[in-house]
């Protein structure tokens, strides 16, 4: 990292890492390679030291949360299983989750209080799973209709109560996922009025899989990103059965966050983020956020490489291989890192190149209007 | 004819940037399986819609995208028997070493010469960009390797023929 730019970032040596979680005080992460195992880093002596591991899934693990009130983990696996992990006596114990799929498990989210979770599938379907007491088991319900292919991604509203669910039908839903025994009856909001289990209150279409879904700060505004490179923009106090639906020139984006409430923070397969905003209603992008990584060439470690070269490409400079993007494959995730919910100051970005970079959000627009010839 | 090869590869190189955008995705259809949908084509909500850049007829690349892999297809140019028969055996020796090369299908699609299959574990794998790169200049490259095989091939005949008719001298 070069003096100046105000981007951390860290190499954990793992291999793409899939998804990522931090603790409440962000000392430590939870990241899923492309594996089977969970490592949870904690930062000691200024780096980051693996001091868990986490292995009872068999298949890569596709979908991670730390409940920070609870310090509880919830992971899902294409194994069709998830758990939820509690830290006992320096050991984090698994709890399996009957969720009841028959297909891959994709994404998985605590609800705001944690007292409960919501798993998507490739079976069609969401399950909202909680605990029962009576049984101390995590059992759950599930949400089938009208979902008609692979859930990708799901959020909860701010109520506890409302579900955003994207899936690969093209389609984004707003599904009431009340249950009576964790929860207190819902109070009537802008998405809807009754609201039993299962309701569908919202569904819009775009042009590709829904790769990411969010909900604002306050509940009454739903981004979400797609295949077909374009960012949703709903707000429901407006109407809730208007979609605003932006393209733009990027490649498809994979993740999208609520910065404030009016403004989001997308990434993607450009391998870098973008910064979008609300103004008067209507979704209009900002800029892009991203500082350029130390230059790096594969050195050139023979004369049989060297002359191969000179006669390939009619030169003698070394190859570079790399993007001017601090990332160097896709973004597959944001997560708030500091600041208040509906005031994120920093954010922490995870991708398949194994790299987890820090941004800081305002030093970061500061550094890419000084240097716009570098994005 | 060197005037359309630059905008014939910069569509592709564009094309397949667009569409090399691949995530791990389980099978929808088997359990606990993780499948090319572009191979087994069970759910056509995640198929993409296939595209032909095209040089002319006999030059062109069929890209098909999918949620999580990415068939790409080059048919060759090919002016004359001699290249259809060079074209032949060596598309036919790379694919039979096919395990190998990674990207490289084992069978090219019908109409097409060549096929790579490239999925969301070789994007992981390897940078998006290099790939990209990669397949332009094979492209490129066999051109070359047909026209100078043709050329030696002709060479060689010449040759052989002279020798020949040396004996009616």
């Amino acid at each position: 990292m070069s003096s100046g730019v105000p981007v951390l970032h860290w190499n954990f040596g793992i291999g793409p890492i899939t998804c990522h979680a931090w603790n409440k005080d962000r000392t430590q992460i939870a990241v899923s390679a492309s594996s089977n195992d969970i490592h949870i880093f904690e930062w000691r002596n200024g780096d980051w030291q693996s001091i868990h591991t986490l292995s009872e899934h068999d298949l890569p693990v596709t979908g991670l949360d730390w409940g920070t009130k609870t310090n509880r983990i919830v992971s899902c696996s294409q194994d069709k299983n998830a758990f939820v992990w509690t830290f006992d006596k320096n050991v984090w114990k698994p709890e399996l989750v009957l969720v009841r799929f028959n297909r891959a498990a994709t994404y998985v989210k605590w609800s705001p209080l944690e007292n409960k979770f919501a798993v998507g599938s490739g079976a069609k379907l969401v399950s909202v799973c909680y605990y029962e007491k009576e049984n101390d088991w995590w059992v759950s319900k599930q949400i089938k209709k009208p979902i008609r292919s692979t859930v990708t991604c799901l959020d909860w509203h701010s109520n506890n109560v409302l579900l955003a669910v994207g899936s690969c039908d093209f389609k984004c839903r707003v599904f009431s996922a009340y249950v009576k025994e964790v929860d207190e009856k819902p109070s009537p909001n802008p998405w809807g009025q009754k609201m039993p289990f299962g309701q569908l209150m919202s569904e819009y279409s775009v042009g590709g899989w829904v790769h990411r879904v969010a909900f604002s700060p306050s509940g009454c505004r739903l981004a979400f990103v797609s295949h077909d490179s374009s960012v949703s923009f709903v707000d429901s106090t407006v109407d809730s059965q208007k979609v605003q639906n932006l393209l733009t020139i990027h490649l498809p984006f994979t993740t999208v966050e609520w910065i404030t409430e009016n403004s989001v923070v997308t990434a993607g397969h450009d391998c870098s983020p973008v910064l979008f905003v609300v103004s008067q209603d209507v979704l209009k992008e900002v800029c892009k956020l991203d500082v350029p990584s130390a230059a790096k060439s594969s050195t050139v470690n023979s004369a049989l490489q060297l002359f191969k070269n000179i006669d390939r490409n009619n030169a003698a400079e070394k190859i570079n291989v790399a993007l001017k993007t601090l990332h160097q494959n896709r973004i597959t995730q944001i997560l708030p890192h500091s600041g208040t919910v509906g005031n994120v100051v920093k954010f922490t970005t995870c991708g398949t190149d194994g790299i987890v970079a820090l941004w800081d959000l305002k030093e970061t627009i500061e550094f890419c209007r000084n240097h716009p010839s570098l994005v | 004819m060197s005037a359309t090869l630059q905008p014939y590869l910069e569509a592709v190189r564009h094309t397949l940037q667009a569409a090399l955008c691949l995530e791990q995705f389980s099978s929808q259809v088997v359990e606990r399986h993780n499948k090319p949908e572009v191979e087994v084509q069970t759910s056509k909500e995640l198929l993409m819609t296939p595209v032909v850049v095209a040089r002319n007829k006999q030059e062109r690349v069929l890209i098909e995208p999918s949620v999580n892999s990415v068939r790409i297809s080059i048919a060759i140019k090919q002016s004359d028997e001699i290249e259809k028969i060079l074209c032949h055996k060596f598309t036919r020796f790379m694919c039979q070493r096919a395990d190998n090369f990674f990207v490289l299908r084992r069978k090219p699609l019908p109409g097409y010469d060549i096929s790579f299959l490239i999925t969301a574990s070789h994007t992981e794998a390897m940078f998006k960009h290099k790939l990209v790169d990669f397949l332009l200049h094979f492209m490129q490259e066999i051109d070359k390797e047909i026209s100078e095989m043709k050329l030696s091939l002709n060479a060689r005949a010449r040759v052989s023929a002279e020798e020949f008719l040396k004996r009616f001298n």
